[in-house]
């Protein structure tokens, strides 16, 4: 198969604007009888519905939440970047554009990044009209922080709750298309399959999670918002309900999924505590621009500690590793997050983490408080103020720029950060791969659409901080709307897709078949463990850090766990009621697929870029080794039989503005 | 730590329900949903139906978690969600009792899961500002005083969990209905619907049954996210503002 990635001509900084205004239009009289589905409401989906509803489509909007507010871009902390320049710091389109680039290793297509960059600035515009409450200056005027692997002040915020605020923003503009009758709101609804006929996406079948009822919907175009798949590792920070089944099912039906290895661990989590849990907590980027992370330089303090003998704030300063200022001066505690990350697992492999399962770091806020401190003591005129005065002023300076981050730290552990130093462990936080998509953000599918982070397109193999809000609003408000009118504009002769059309009735079949087979299993072990099990797997040997032995070992580790499954599973509870045990076999059963395709992926490219290191591909130092010569490619596999081999299919990425270099932060 | 659970099961919204007991081996340092959780593999492993529960991003944010744990909306903990609530503030022993939300407007779906898509309504009938895609003007052609900004920020923070109605003895919800209210009604971009929106808004909450608020203020105290009641104060102002100035029928 020959991949078109359709990237207009022209130059980079045009091709957007002139693509925009030759493309096909459809006519409001055409677009009042075009039906378009879009799964998901998230910021992408809910962005995109709405849009595609003002602009006159007929648009079914579907999620499995009970409501479309409760999607988890909800739970993004941070911010979203734009390249407004509103702090005169010499930001522009094309900085926040080659930033996105590198920092994502030079793995995502340029064009695509390009028209993100553009877009970002329209998105605040557009927020702020839609009443976003984002954080203010003295004078007004909104105000911007930093982030993590740039050097310039683009990052727009509401608190530490960006994400809740921009997905109520879109949740409002939804809920007004709904109110006006342009969009039909399916909510609790879990897409199972799409519909193709003549090879078009067509429709999907879904499962109202309430009744039971498998039901047909129609529709000229079909959009799939529906987020990543961090959770095939069990525990990560998305949401417990965020899955890759609306994907997988699409890959089943022939689209195909690219680079699927390439998933972000994110340094900064609360560390696991026990067998029982359930999710990952993050504790926001920002932390670090104060934190200093570190661990104890002597094995003997290390054991002290795990044994509960001596606190973190025992060690002596010279005992302890700030291993970040020491490995990468240059940047210090803000390298990107992939470097990080990769960073606190190389000190705790050498035997330094400092909890008793020894996988956990010291981020470490008392040189910030003490700073602060001297400062807020010098301005208020203290003479001579003691050490306990110091830090009680720091620590106000402390709260009042990180108070709600600190209070769910203590929540969460029990444990004061104010006192000693929170103790942090990577965790998988977004996942970068995703379902193929050209420019238009098309798969290969004709009609099928993928938005926001369920597409591969702009992250490359590492997304940087404060760029996933931006990209799902990208894609929803302002790409999406535009593009899909190349698809719809030569369907405008297409009478509504009949519903009872034979390609409905075998999807029909084939779902209620697959929910039929899961119950009737009736084994011992419960959905959760086979979850728990594949996690595990996916975090040994398709981590932080991979390699061909641990790769090919996991890959037959990952189909034995497949077979146990479909033979022992235990499914509680009918078919036709409210089943959450039911809804979590199919989603875990798309897991043991996609598990095993990442592991393939992860095998195939023999190099380290990113999110996606391979042990083999290092410098002496210890550093990602890139293979520009073989692997400047996306890898997008085609797995509709599960019982072969996927097929991997390349598009070549080209690099025609940005030089390709080696990315150091030394 | 060993909890006795009392657990409200009911199969549908249109059949009975009743308490069953529990028992449960937990640690201290468990989410109060892990150690439901537990429960469920318990009973999973003996081959019986879980309790059915809502839940989903586990970090207090989403609004989807909404249980009633020993007569409290989301527990005993001030400005805490059920999933960010840990075991630890319970005691070896001890009875917990677990429920769902209980208003005629958020009928039961299973055992303590409810269905809260009044919410969704009453945000439909206003709670917006009717702004299309591509039609905003430059983010800083509205300066926006830093307090002000803050205080709207502070009535966006709803999560839309429904503990203020269960907390209410009169099942109102004016607390939501009023944060969403107070946010848009304060800043400058949502002051040309203003009025329309307070009375679309007030109407639908009447119109999905809610009760009448009385002033108790049970609601800012469940709150998980402590919204204010000056958000009610607030908004009954605008409210008979809008309908002394306005002869209009409340209308899209």
């Amino acid at each position: 198969m020959k991949l078109d990635g359709k990237v207009p001509t022209g130059e980079l900084s045009e091709k957007w604007t002139q693509y925009r205004g030759t493309m096909n239009l459809v006519a409001p009289n055409n677009k009042r009888r075009l039906e378009v589905i879009v799964v998901g409401s998230g910021l992408a989906g809910a962005s995109a519905a709405a849009t595609l509803g003002e602009l006159g489509y007929k648009v079914k909007c579907f999620t499995f939440h009970d409501s479309p507010r409760r999607a988890h871009s909800i739970a993004a902390q941070g911010g979203i970047n734009a390249a407004k320049n509103y702090q005169n710091d010499g930001d522009s389109v094309y900085r926040l554009f080659y930033d996105t680039i590198k920092g994502g290793d030079y793995r995502s297509r340029e064009a695509n990044v390009h028209r993100l960059a553009e877009a970002s600035r329209t998105i605040i515009d557009q927020a702020v009209a839609q009443g976003v409450p984002f954080a203010r200056e003295y004078g007004g005027l909104l105000a911007n922080r930093s982030f993590g692997g740039v050097q310039v002040s683009r990052t727009f915020y509401a608190r530490g709750q960006t994400g809740q605020q921009l997905l109520i923003g879109a949740y409002q503009s939804l809920s007004r298309q709904i109110s006006m009758g342009n969009v039909t709101m399916y909510n609790r609804h879990e897409m199972l399959d799409v519909v193709k006929i003549d090879g078009k996406a067509r429709g999907i079948i879904t499962r109202n999670l309430v009744t039971g009822a498998i039901d047909r919907h129609s529709a000229h175009a079909v959009v799939l918002g529906t987020g990543g798949y961090g959770n095939v590792f069990y525990l990560s920070t998305n949401a417990m309900n965020s899955n890759v089944t609306a994907a997988w099912r699409a890959t089943k039906r022939g689209a195909l999924m690219a680079n699927p290895c390439f998933t972000q661990i994110h340094p900064t989590c609360i560390p696991v505590s026990g067998e029982y849990q359930s999710k990952l907590t993050l504790m926001s980027e920002s932390l670090r621009n104060d934190g200093r992370v570190w661990v104890p330089g002597k094995k003997d303090d290390v054991k002290a500690i795990r044994e509960g003998r001596l606190k973190a704030t025992d060690i002596a300063e010279e005992d302890r590793d700030y291993y970040l200022e020491r490995r990468y001066p240059a940047f210090g505690n803000l390298v990107p997050r992939d470097v990080a990350s990769r960073a606190a697992k190389v000190a705790c492999d050498e035997g330094h983490g400092v909890n008793a399962t020894g996988l956990a770091v010291y981020l470490d806020f008392a040189s910030a408080i003490m700073r602060y401190g001297k400062s807020e003591a010098h301005s208020k005129g203290m003479v001579n103020p003691s050490e306990d005065e110091i830090k009680l002023l720091g620590e106000k300076v402390v709260e009042a720029k990180y108070g709600n981050l600190f209070e769910m730290y203590a929540k969460i552990t029990g444990e004061d950060p104010y006192k000693s130093p929170m103790m942090i462990y990577p965790a998988v936080h977004y996942t970068m791969g995703g379902l193929w998509v050209d420019y238009n953000l098309e798969t290969n599918i004709p009609g099928l659409f993928a938005v926001g982070e369920a597409n591969f397109s702009d992250h490359g193999a590492n997304r940087l901080g404060a760029s996933a809000l931006m990209q799902g609003l990208a894609d929803g408000y302002f790409v999406i709307p535009y593009t899909i009118g190349q698809f719809l504009s030569n369907e405008i002769r297409t009478p509504i897709i009949d519903d009872q059309q034979p390609e409905f009735e075998a999807a029909e079949k084939a779902v209620k078949d697959r929910l039929a087979q899961f119950i009737n299993i009736k084994g011992k072990q419960s959905v959760e463990s086979f979850h728990r099990r594949l996690g595990k797997i996916m975090w040994e040997y398709c981590g932080m850090s991979r390699n061909e032995e641990g790769l090919n070992k996991a890959r037959k580790m990952i189909q034995e766990l497949r077979a146990e499954f479909y033979s022992d599973v235990f499914v509680p509870g009918e078919l036709n009621e409210y089943n959450p045990e039911l809804e979590k076999a199919g989603r875990v059963a798309d897991f043991l697929e996609l598990g095993e395709l990442m592991v393939v992926d992860a095998l195939d490219r023999q190099e380290s870029c990113g999110g996606h290191f391979r042990e083999e591909y290092r410098t002496p130092e210890g550093e990602a080794m890139r293979n520009d010569k073989d692997f400047t490619y996306v890898s997008a596999w085609e797995w509709t039989d599960t019982t072969a081999d996927p097929t991997l299919h390349k598009e070549e990425l080209e690099f025609e503005n940005v030089e390709l270099k080696t990315r150091s932060y030394k | 730590m060993k909890l006795n659970l009392k657990v409200w099961r009911q199969k549908g919204a249109s059949t009975g329900g009743k308490f069953e007991t529990y028992t449960v081996e937990a640690n201290e340092h468990m989410s109060f949903l892990e150690m439901l959780d537990v429960l469920n593999e318990q009973l999973i492993a003996e081959q019986r139906e879980p309790v059915s529960f809502e839940h989903d991003c586990r970090e207090g944010i989403c609004g989807t978690c909404s249980m009633v744990i020993n007569g409290h909306p989301h527990g005993p903990m001030k400005g805490t969600t059920t999933c960010q609530l840990h075991m630890r503030h319970f005691n070896d022993g001890e009875t917990i009792t677990i429920e769902p939300f209980r208003s005629n407007s958020f009928p039961v779906i299973k055992d303590l899961v409810v269905d809260r898509a009044a919410f969704d309504r009453i945000i439909q009938s206003g709670g917006y500002i009717s702004v299309n895609t591509g039609q905003a003007q430059d983010g800083n052609a509205i300066p926006i005083e830093k307090d002000l900004a803050s205080e709207a920020f502070d009535a966006a923070t709803c999560i839309g969990c429904g503990a203020c109605v269960a907390a209410c003895p009169n099942a109102s919800a004016m607390l939501f209905t009023s944060a969403k209210v107070s946010h848009l009604n304060m800043m400058p971009q949502g002051e040309v619907e203003a009025t329309q929106r307070v009375l679309n808004m007030i109407n639908q909450m009447d119109s999905e049954g809610f009760g009448a608020c009385s002033n108790i203020t049970a609601c800012e105290a469940e709150c998980p996210k402590e919204i204010s009641v000056k958000n009610i104060a607030r908004v009954n102002r605008e409210y008979f503002a809008a309908v002394l100035a306005s002869e209009k029928n409340p209308s899209k």
